[in-house]
């Protein structure tokens, strides 16, 4: 179980991105985050995930209090997340990187199994570096394997969609289906995509910061764009 | 061959109580050990001190070993060694370099190689450099490499050296014909006061020739770093260089790249990045559980891989 008690978060100077959240998702549930760009879900995830502190309120899992535990301890403890933008290593292939991940040495069968969620042939890749010489696409195909392999309680994916090709994006749908079919933990899914949305337990509908709704996908899809009207000015200053 | 130089060579060369094969073994300045195959001829310079190391014609997939140490203060050792490599020979040359002193005083190696790679041969040089022993003590490596790589050979030079040498001073020749290529690929870290020092200057005089040096390094603590490359193309040509050097603490480190085209065809390149680990590449690895310290070691033990 992963509970966020108003958490509030404001950058630098003073502007609240993240406006008493309140929230509790169960484990064994696929959750979607959803909403407008800027809005605060990156944010809210790299709260989750201890990259960021929150100003006030508290975050549990499992009712442990995480709030002061840093990335790494909240690693240990069972939070993986996945970045929106994968980072490049000069040196580390991806093999080095899913066994640091996994925390272990893979085996090659097992190597080809998590390569294979994100539709990667381990014969081609796990040698490969995790530098320029590898696509968008490919590396946000890594990232997503680095975080299955973790076989976290709370695995958090931010945009994974972002950057892969439609035949990869539906083997990755399947992927999350079976991880949720798997009932291991809580995966969070911070997306717009409708195939994801459509196979959600629960949708998380942020805006402005706020938790604008929470519901079933029934509940929350039909309803999803409504008060959002088409403005001219992005931040609303037409009229000014 | 004293205790010291055999756990050198274990680190410098692979050695494993024998090697397999032609080798030169140079401890404190003397030969402590030499053998010749039937392909690889090794002998002694007779007007200074140093081998020559003749590898016949086609000779393929052989190794050759050529450690030198110096296992205490107060040596200054000088080698002259030439490799003179048969057209379409195809070998491995091993010339690791371990320095160790347990008093104060200067122990020193000056290597100095000249490679004659015949037309279409392929030559893969390894390199690496070690300095052990007590901190007082100041352990220097100087080598100086001169190749001539004659058409359509092949030359790679893989050189390592990971700490423990307070000086060193690289310096690189290279001429390069038709169709011949060069590749270089160094890895330094340096640490506490340490200075390294490494001067690449590749002549591309054959058409179609092609260098390829890529050169990444870490300076810790107080060290300090210099890079210069220099390449020049005469002929159509390709040449890349490339630099990547990570600062941790206080080290510092200068490239100078420098690229001369006077060819119209001749195309060269050159990238230079030198910074801190990025803080992204640390909270990445520290999302997978590692700590921070855990995370810089990792990142740097790859990139120097």
């Amino acid at each position: 179980m992963l509970k966020l008690q108003n958490v509030v978060w404001n950058i630098p100077d003073g502007e609240q991105i993240i406006q008493d959240i309140s929230y509790t998702a169960q484990q064994g549930k696929l959750v979607v985050i959803t909403g407008p760009n800027g809005g605060g879900k990156t944010t809210l995830a790299k709260l989750i995930a201890g990259l960021e502190k929150p100003t006030s309120g508290k975050i549990y899992l499992n009712n442990d209090d995480i709030t002061d535990c840093d990335i790494t301890q909240r690693a240990k403890k069972g939070i993986a997340y996945a970045f929106q933008q994968p980072v490049r290593f000069k040196g580390i292939t991806i093999q080095e990187l899913l066994e640091l991940a996994a925390g272990k040495e893979l085996s090659y069968t097992e190597l080809c199994d998590l390569l294979g969620k994100v539709g990667l042939c381990a014969r081609e890749y796990i040698n490969r570096e995790l530098d320029s010489g590898l696509s968008g696409g490919e590396m946000k195909r890594v990232e997503i394997a680095s975080v299955l392999a973790r076989n976290a309680k709370v695995t958090i994916f931010d945009e994974p969609e972002a950057g892969i090709d439609l035949w990869s994006f539906t083997k990755l749908v399947e992927t999350f289906q079976e991880l949720r079919n798997q009932q291991n933990g809580l995966l969070l899914i911070i997306s717009h995509q409708e195939r994801i949305l459509e196979i959600a337990d629960e949708i998380v509908v942020i805006a402005k910061g706020k938790i604008r709704t929470v519901g079933s996908k029934d509940e929350v899809l039909p309803q999803l764009l409504s008060g959002e009207i088409s403005k001219k000015c992005p931040r609303g200053k037409e009229n000014q | 061959m004293n205790k010291i130089t055999e756990e050198l060579l274990e680190q410098v060369s692979d050695y494993k109580g024998e090697f397999k094969g032609a080798y030169n073994i140079r401890e404190n300045g003397q030969c402590v050990g030499r053998q010749s195959s039937k392909n690889i001829r090794i002998e002694p310079k007779t007007d200074k001190s140093g081998i020559d190391i003749h590898i016949a014609p086609n000779t393929k997939g052989e190794k050759v070993y050529i450690p030198a140490c110096v296992t205490h203060s107060d040596v200054s050792d000088l080698v002259y060694n030439d490799f003179f490599v048969g057209e379409g020979a195809d070998v491995t040359i091993v010339a690791g370099c371990g320095v160790h002193a347990d008093n104060e005083g200067e122990a020193k190696h000056n290597g100095i190689h000249r490679f004659f790679v015949g037309k279409g041969a392929k030559v893969v040089y390894q390199e690496k450099h070690l300095g052990t022993g007590a901190k007082t003590a100041f352990k220097r490596i100087d080598p100086v490499t001169d190749a001539v790589l004659e058409d359509d050979s092949y030359l790679e030079m893989d050189t390592v050296q990971l700490g423990g040498v307070d000086s060193t001073l690289r310096q690189t020749r290279a001429k390069v014909g038709n169709g011949a290529k060069l590749i270089v690929r160094e890895r330094i870290m340096t640490v506490g006061e340490e200075k390294a020092e490494t001067d690449f200057k590749v002549e591309m005089n054959g058409e179609d020739s092609a260098v390829d040096l890529v050169s990444r390094s870490v300076a810790k603590g107080h060290s300090y770093q210099q890079f210069k490359s220099e390449i020049i193309g005469n002929n159509r040509c390709t040449g890349h260089s490339e630099c990547d050097a990570i600062l941790v603490d206080n080290g510092r480190v200068n490239a100078a790249p420098a690229l001369e085209a006077a060819h119209l065809d001749a195309a060269l390149i050159h990238e230079a990045a030198i910074g801190k680990i990025a803080g992204e590449q640390i909270i990445k690895l520290c999302t997978l559980g590692l700590t921070e310290e855990e995370a810089q070691e990792r990142i740097i033990s790859g990139f120097l891989k």
